[in-house]
C-alpha cells in the first residue's frame, strides 16, 4: 500500500533551506532521507518551492478566481511530499514520526488514490 | 448551584473515577464476562452521577453509588437485549452478589483477573496493554492511540475488537493455574513494562503525556505486587521501573538537551525512589527465583551504584546481560549487552556483537544505529560511522535525540 506523506512547515523551516544546508533541520532531513530509502520503503516524493511562490486557482460559481500563495491564514503550509510504500497506516504513523517536520510542523499521512487516477488516465 | 459547587462536583467524580474505575470494570466484567458492557454501564452511571451530585451533594460512598447505578444500567441493557434465558446466569450472578455484598464495606477487588484477561494469549499481543490502561485505569482510547502512534479511529476499533472477543470467545475471568501461572504472569509484567516504555521514550521528560504513561505503569506495578505479593518478577519489575524513573530528572540539561546515562549528574537522581528500588530488589532476590526483570533491575542498580562509588562497573553489567540473553533474546537486550561489552572490554567486542544481529532486523530500529555509530567512531572507522549516524539520526523521533547524535557526529 503507498501513503504519501504530506509534509507542513512553518516559515522558519522554509527560510532553512536557503542556507548552505549545513543547518541542523536540513542535516535532520539528510539522516532522515537516508533512512527511509536503506529501509525500502521510499517510492518518491520532493520538496516544494516556499508557499508564496504557489497559485491557487477555483471556480467558484462559474468564474475563475486565481488567488497568489496558499491559504494565507494557515501558519503551517504544504513544504512537500514523500510517497511510500508500506504494509499499513501504523507504518506510516511510525515514519511521519520521525520525519523531522514532525517535531517543528506537522505530517498529515494520506493513502494514495489509484482507483481514481485510473479513472482519470482512462 | 455555584459554579465552584459545580467544579468540586466535577473534580470529585474525576478522583472516584480515577481511583476507582479499575475496581468497578474489573468486578462488573467479573460477574458478566463483558467488558464493553461494564464500561458502558459503568460511563453512563458517571454521567448520571454528575446531574444527581450536583443536585443533591455527594453521597457517602460514591462508589458503591457508582456500583449499584451501573449494575443497573447492566441489568436494564440485558432486558432490553431480550436475550434474557441466555444471560439468566448474569442477571443471577448480579442480583446474588448484589444481596450478599455489604456494598458499604466494599466489594471483591477483580483487578487482578482483569488484568490477566487483559494479557490472554488469545488476545493479540499488541493490544495487551491499550487494554489493560483502557479497562484498568480507564484511560481514554485518544490518549492511548498517540502513545501508541496509532491513528485515535483505529485504536478504538481494536480496543472494542479486542474486548469482544474477551466475551465472544468466553475467556474466563480467573487467575491462572500454577501450572500456567509463570508464562501468563510473564504477559502481564511485559503489558506493564511496555506502558512504561511508552511513557519513558516519549520525548522523556518534556511532554507531561509520556510522564504520566510511566506513573501509571508504576502505579499498575504496585497494585500488582498488593494481589500477587509473592511474585519475585513482579517485584523485579517495579524495582527496575523505579530505578529508571529515579534518574528523569537527570535526563535533560537545562535547555531539554538530551543527557545519556553515563554523562547524567548523579545528584539529580531521586535517592527516595532509589532507596525504594534497592529494597524492592532485595525482596525479590531473597525468593530465590531470578527472572528476566530482576535481572534488568540489577544491570539498573549497577549503574546507580555510580552515585555512591564514581565509576560504573561495566564488567558486572555484562555479566548481567549475558544471563538476560539467555532467558530473553531481544533486539533490545542484545544491543544493550554490545554497549556494555564495548565499555569492558573495548569497541572492537561490541561491534562483534552487533554484527552477530542480522541487517533485516535493525533497518528501522534506532537504537542499533546509535551504539553501531558510537562504536565505529571509536574504532576510527569514520566513513562507517557516518553512516551509522545518519540512520540513527534519521530513525529519532526526540529533536533532542537527533540535536545530541548531530553534535556527536561531527
Amino acid at each position: 500500500m503507498q501513503f504519501a506523506l504530506l509534509v507542513y512547515e512553518r516559515p522558519e523551516a522554509f527560510a532553512a533551506r536557503k542556507g548552505d544546508g549545513s543547518d541542523p533541520y536540513t542535516g535532520a532531513w539528510r539522516a532522515y532521507y537516508k533512512s527511509v530509502v536503506e529501509a525500502g520503503v521510499y517510492i518518491g516524493g520532493d520538496p516544494l518551492e516556499a508557499p508564496e511562490t504557489g497559485t491557487t486557482v477555483r471556480i467558484k460559481e462559474g468564474k475563475r478566481q486565481v488567488q497568489d500563495g496558499p491559504n494565507p491564514d494557515a501558519k503551517e503550509q504544504l513544504g512537500g511530499f514523500m510517497i511510500l510504500e508500506l504494509p499499513s497506516l501504523d507504518h506510516a504513523l511510525a515514519w511521519a514520526a520521525r520525519c523531522p517536520a514532525a517535531s517543528s510542523g506537522a505530517v498529515e499521512i494520506r493513502p494514495l488514490s489509484p482507483g481514481f487516477k485510473e479513472k482519470v488516465k482512462g | 448551584m455555584s459554579g465552584s459547587g459545580e467544579e468540586d462536583i466535577h473534580r470529585e467524580i474525576e478522583r472516584v473515577a480515577r481511583e476507582s474505575y479499575g475496581r468497578l470494570v474489573a468486578y462488573l466484567s467479573a460477574h458478566t464476562r463483558d467488558v464493553v458492557a461494564a464500561e458502558d454501564a459503568l460511563s453512563e452511571a458517571l454521567l448520571t452521577a454528575l446531574t444527581v451530585w450536583s443536585r443533591d451533594g455527594l453521597p457517602q460512598n460514591p462508589e458503591a453509588w457508582l456500583l449499584t447505578a451501573a449494575r443497573h444500567s447492566i441489568i436494564d441493557l440485558i432486558r432490553h437485549q431480550r436475550v434474557v434465558s441466555e444471560s439468566e446466569p448474569t442477571l443471577l450472578l448480579l442480583k446474588e452478589g448484589f444481596t450478599e455484598m455489604n456494598v458499604a464495606s466494599g466489594f471483591p477487588d477483580e483487578r487482578l483477573k482483569l488484568l490477566f484477561v487483559c494479557a490472554h494469549p488469545a488476545i493479540d499481543p499488541a493490544m495487551h496493554t491499550p487494554l489493560m490502561l483502557q479497562t484498568v485505569l480507564g484511560v481514554d482510547a485518544v490518549r492511548i492511540a498517540g502513545a501508541f502512534l496509532v491513528a485515535p479511529k483505529t485504536m478504538g476499533q481494536r480496543l472494542v475488537r479486542s474486548k469482544t472477543k474477551i466475551r465472544d470467545a468466553g475467556i474466563r475471568f480467573e487467575v491462572p493455574e500454577r501450572r500456567e501461572l509463570p508464562e501468563r504472569l510473564e504477559a502481564v509484567l511485559e503489558a506493564i513494562y511496555a506502558a512504561f516504555g511508552i511513557g519513558w521514550d516519549d520525548l522523556a521528560g518534556v511532554d507531561q503525556r509520556g510522564q504520566n504513561l510511566a506513573e501509571e505503569a508504576i502505579w499498575l506495578a504496585r497494585v500488582l505486587l498488593e494481589l500477587m505479593p509473592g511474585e519475585p518478577e513482579v517485584r523485579g519489575l517495579l524495582a527496575l521501573m523505579l530505578y529508571c524513573e529515579s534518574r528523569r530528572a537527570a535526563r535533560r540539561g537545562p535547555d531539554h538537551e538530551y543527557i545519556p546515562l553515563s554523562e547524567q549528574d548523579h545528584k539529580q537522581w531521586s535517592s527516595r525512589l532509589i532507596e525504594e528500588a534497592e529494597q524492592t530488589l532485595s525482596e525479590a532476590f531473597k525468593c530465590g527465583r531470578p527472572g528476566r526483570f530482576q535481572l534488568e533491575a540489577a544491570i539498573q542498580s549497577v549503574h546507580v551504584e555510580r552515585a555512591r562509588s564514581g565509576s560504573t562497573d561495566w564488567a558486572a553489567i555484562s555479566a548481567f546481560y549475558r544471563q538476560l540473553i539467555r532467558i530473553s533474546q531481544t533486539l533490545g537486550t542484545r544491543i544493550g549487552y554490545a554497549a556494555a561489552l564495548a565499555e569492558a572490554n573495548g569497541p572492537g567486542a561490541g561491534l562483534a556483537v552487533l554484527n552477530a544481529i542480522e541487517s533485516e532486523a535493525v533497518a528501522s530500529y534506532q537504537p542499533y544505529w546509535a551504539v553501531r555509530a558510537h562504536l565505529l567512531q571509536q574504532l576510527g572507522k569514520t566513513a562507517e560511522a557516518l553512516d551509522a549516524y545518519d540512520r540513527a539520526i534519521g530513525l529519532a523521533e526526540d529533536p533532542a535525540v537527533r540535536e545530541f547524535l548531530r553534535k556527536r557526529r561531527s
